[in-house]
């Protein structure tokens, strides 16, 4: 005996492995999860047929069931053929699409508008892709990008000025979203330092700034950016409705992400601080080279997890009045013209809102990923 | 301290030392006007993205008294929390927004309600099948009611008033009312009764739904401005007024050229023919005429955005006016 090579290994029973293994392993462990795979099985096969043939095989998008161009709700299968068996009427959508993209902007200079969303995209890509040549000369422009991204949403520099209250729709939600995340990150980074400061001036203001903000929902800040802010004003100076809801948002989200990356910060071993220092780095260079990189690594999930949280947050807008694209689609629903197609309005949304929060999501693991943030640091 | 109040009280006379909202109007080229965002028939933005609806068209009206050109408003959302601080900061210069007209409004915030385009007031909707054709019939009713709203204490006096008594289903929004007493969750929901008229509009068969005669409250909607600026607070007024008075002498958008040749002589003053009225507002004296040949004249504005003819189908009623049974009246133009 001894040798090996003798026996033919055999192969693992049938019912462990492939397909069949895996749904006996996942779904058919026990009782109770067979149970719940058949009773989800079940749900799925009422739901998911009957959503389709809500959404799209009964559907009116451009014509009715009559073969008419919808141009009001009284042309929706549904209304006019009350009887019949008719799905969702997206004409509301289709017809009104311009303005839940751009809210109000005047057509003529909506081009700045598609601009600055290819600038946008071009600003993530260094971000997104690592081995992106001229990575290095990209980061500024990305760091640039909101100062550009005003100016031509704008105006002034010889761009006419459109004032934002005509701004609406996913450019308000975007520009909330975007702006409040990319100013509250940078911020964030420094009251966490701050609140762990030595210092005891820098630190109580951090903290309190922190708990302050923290203390009081999204909600009662906007109220105060809108009517509490042009108080202190003097009167004929009025900043701009947008930018007070911004600055709201900002601190509001700075706040939050300060607690993320503080608790990234805790779970730096004390090793790391003590060697950086020996090697004679001042505070600065052994934050910026030593300790954020990792800290800001093992947040990226409560990172990504509250700026989802930010993007679905910035609805909140419309109690103050500004039209994002939850708020045109109420506008919409409040015109004689499409009133009661709220079924199809807020699925629209909602499933805008799904795309960009999943796109969110996926990035964040696919960082998670690449940077192993898993990996037990500091010990190894 | 007191320094950096002086300072401030210097800042603040400094910003404030400007002309009145009129000339401020003027000089900007275009009015900013406050409405909802969005409230069937008085204000929302149509396919194209315009404004339109019964409050909408007293900014119009004011925009083409003063620039002739009913086109120059921009408009600035507000909701029933952010109208009065948006109105109180200067950020617009006149508010259209379905607000009713209090004392503590009145004076209390500060502002000045310049006239009435709609009387309102608090009723109720039921379904039809349950055969009650009186709300004093509607003990041990559940009721969909906006909490915190003036409705919700209408409504507890009513009922406490006439001796019954009901089950409050507490809702947000009139969406939220709507689905609910679609569904039959509730079996009455009360609110404006042009709010009604709106949610029986969006039903799949709006004859399932009765409107009951009965209205519990005074709910008088009108323009309104910022204290102290009693000429702007005029152009306002006089703004609405010419579209009412404009019905009254049955001028309207299609015969307001000629009228100008009419021999009736409040006519020939509403338009500008005879005297120099516009003038004595800081306006041309055209102001009327322009108003009433682009915006139109009180009932054309109602039947085209919540009349009869239109979804909503609102009977004039209470707007009607003076001389047709309603309490629509405005002062005489000379």
């Amino acid at each position: 005996m001894g040798n090996n090579s003798n026996f033919e290994s055999r192969k693992p029973p049938v019912a462990t492995t492939g397909i069949l293994g895996w749904c006996r392993q996942h779904l058919f462990s026990n009782w109770i999860n067979s149970f719940v795979t058949l009773l989800v099985i079940y749900f799925l096969y009422q739901l998911i047929p009957w959503f389709l043939d809500w959404s799209v095989f009964s559907a009116d998008f451009w014509i009715n069931y009559n073969g008419e161009l919808i141009v009001d709700r009284t042309f929706c299968s549904r209304v006019a053929d009350p009887e019949g068996d008719h799905g969702a009427c997206w004409a509301i959508i289709i017809v009104r699409f311009y303005q839940f993209m751009y809210g109000f902007y005047p057509s003529e200079q909506v081009w700045r508008v598609n601009l600055t969303y290819i600038l946008l995209v071009v600003a993530l890509l260094p971000l997104l892709i690592e081995k992106i040549p001229g990575r290095k000369h990209l980061i500024k422009f990305t760091i640039a990008f909101p100062i550009i991204a005003f100016i031509l949403l704008y105006g002034g520099f010889g761009f006419q000025i459109i004032p934002t209250n005509k701004w609406g729709g996913l450019l308000v939600t975007l520009v909330l979203g975007v702006f409040g995340i990319a100013i509250a990150f940078p911020l964030g980074i420094l009251l966490a330092l701050g609140r762990r400061s030595k210092l005891p001036v820098i630190s109580m203001f951090c903290t309190l700034f922190i708990e302050f903000i923290r203390g009081v929902p999204l909600i009662t800040l906007l109220f105060f950016g809108m009517v509490m802010l042009p108080l202190f004003l003097p009167e004929g100076l009025n900043l701009d409705g947008l930018v007070r809801v911004l600055v709201a948002v900002t601190l509001f989200q700075a706040a939050y992400m300060a607690e993320v990356i503080r608790g990234g910060l805790q779970a730096i071993p004390r090793g790391q601080y003590e060697a950086a220092q020996s090697v004679g780095l001042s505070y600065w260079q052994m934050n910026r080279k030593i300790i954020l990189p990792q800290a800001i690594r093992i947040s990226i999930p409560s990172i990504v997890n509250t700026s989802i949280g930010l993007f679905k947050d910035t609805t909140l807008v419309i109690i103050i009045g500004l039209l994002d694209l939850l708020g045109i689609g109420r506008g919409a629903l409040a015109d004689a013209t499409w009133m009661g197609l709220s079924n199809e309005v807020y699925v629209f949304v909602a499933l805008v809102f799904f795309i960009f929060t999943f796109s969110m999501s996926r990035y964040s693991l696919y960082l998670e990923k690449k940077l192993k943030t898993g990996i037990n640091m500091g010990a190894d | 301290m007191k320094k950096l109040l002086s300072i401030f009280a210097v800042l603040a006379f400094a910003f404030s030392a400007n002309a009145g909202t009129l000339d401020d109007v003027k000089n900007r080229g275009f009015l900013k006007c406050g409405v909802t965002t969005g409230l069937i028939g008085f204000a929302a933005p149509d396919d194209a993205g315009n404004w339109a609806g019964f409050d909408v068209d007293v900014c119009r009206a004011v925009a083409a008294a003063i620039f002739g050109d009913s086109s120059k408003v921009e408009f600035t959302t507000t909701t029933g929390k952010s109208r009065f601080p948006t109105l109180a900061s200067g950020e617009i210069d006149m508010l259209a927004r379905n607000t009713t007209w209090t004392l503590s409004r009145d004076v209390n915030l500060g502002f000045e309600f310049v006239g009435v385009n709609y009387y309102d007031g608090q009723g109720f909707m039921i379904p039809s099948a349950l055969g009650v054709d009186d709300a004093t019939g509607l003990d041990g009713a559940t009721v969909c009611i906006q909490t915190g709203t003036t409705t919700e204490l209408n409504l507890a006096d009513f009922f406490r008033a006439n001796g019954i008594g009901y089950e409050a289903l507490p809702i947000e929004t009139n969406d939220e009312a709507r689905e609910n007493l679609f569904a039959g969750r509730c079996d009455v929901y009360t609110t404006d009764a042009s709010g009604l008229s709106a949610t029986r509009a969006q039903a799949d068969d709006p004859d399932k739904w009765v409107v009951l005669p009965n209205i519990i409250s005074k709910e008088p909607l009108g323009p309104l401005v910022r204290h102290g600026d009693h000429q702007w607070g005029d152009v306002v007024r006089w703004s609405l007024n010419t579209m009412i008075i404009a019905e009254e002498l049955g001028v309207s958008s299609s015969n307001v050229d000629d009228s100008k040749g009419s021999n009736i002589p409040e006519v020939l003053r509403l338009l500008g023919v005879e005297g120099g009225y516009g003038e004595m507002l800081e306006l041309s004296n055209d102001f009327a005429y322009n108003i009433i040949k682009q915006v139109g004249n009180y009932s054309e504005s109602f039947d085209r955005n919540i009349g009869p003819d239109t979804p909503l189908g609102i009977g004039r009623n209470l707007n009607a006016l003076w001389t047709d049974g309603g309490i629509l009246y405005a002062p005489p133009f000379r």
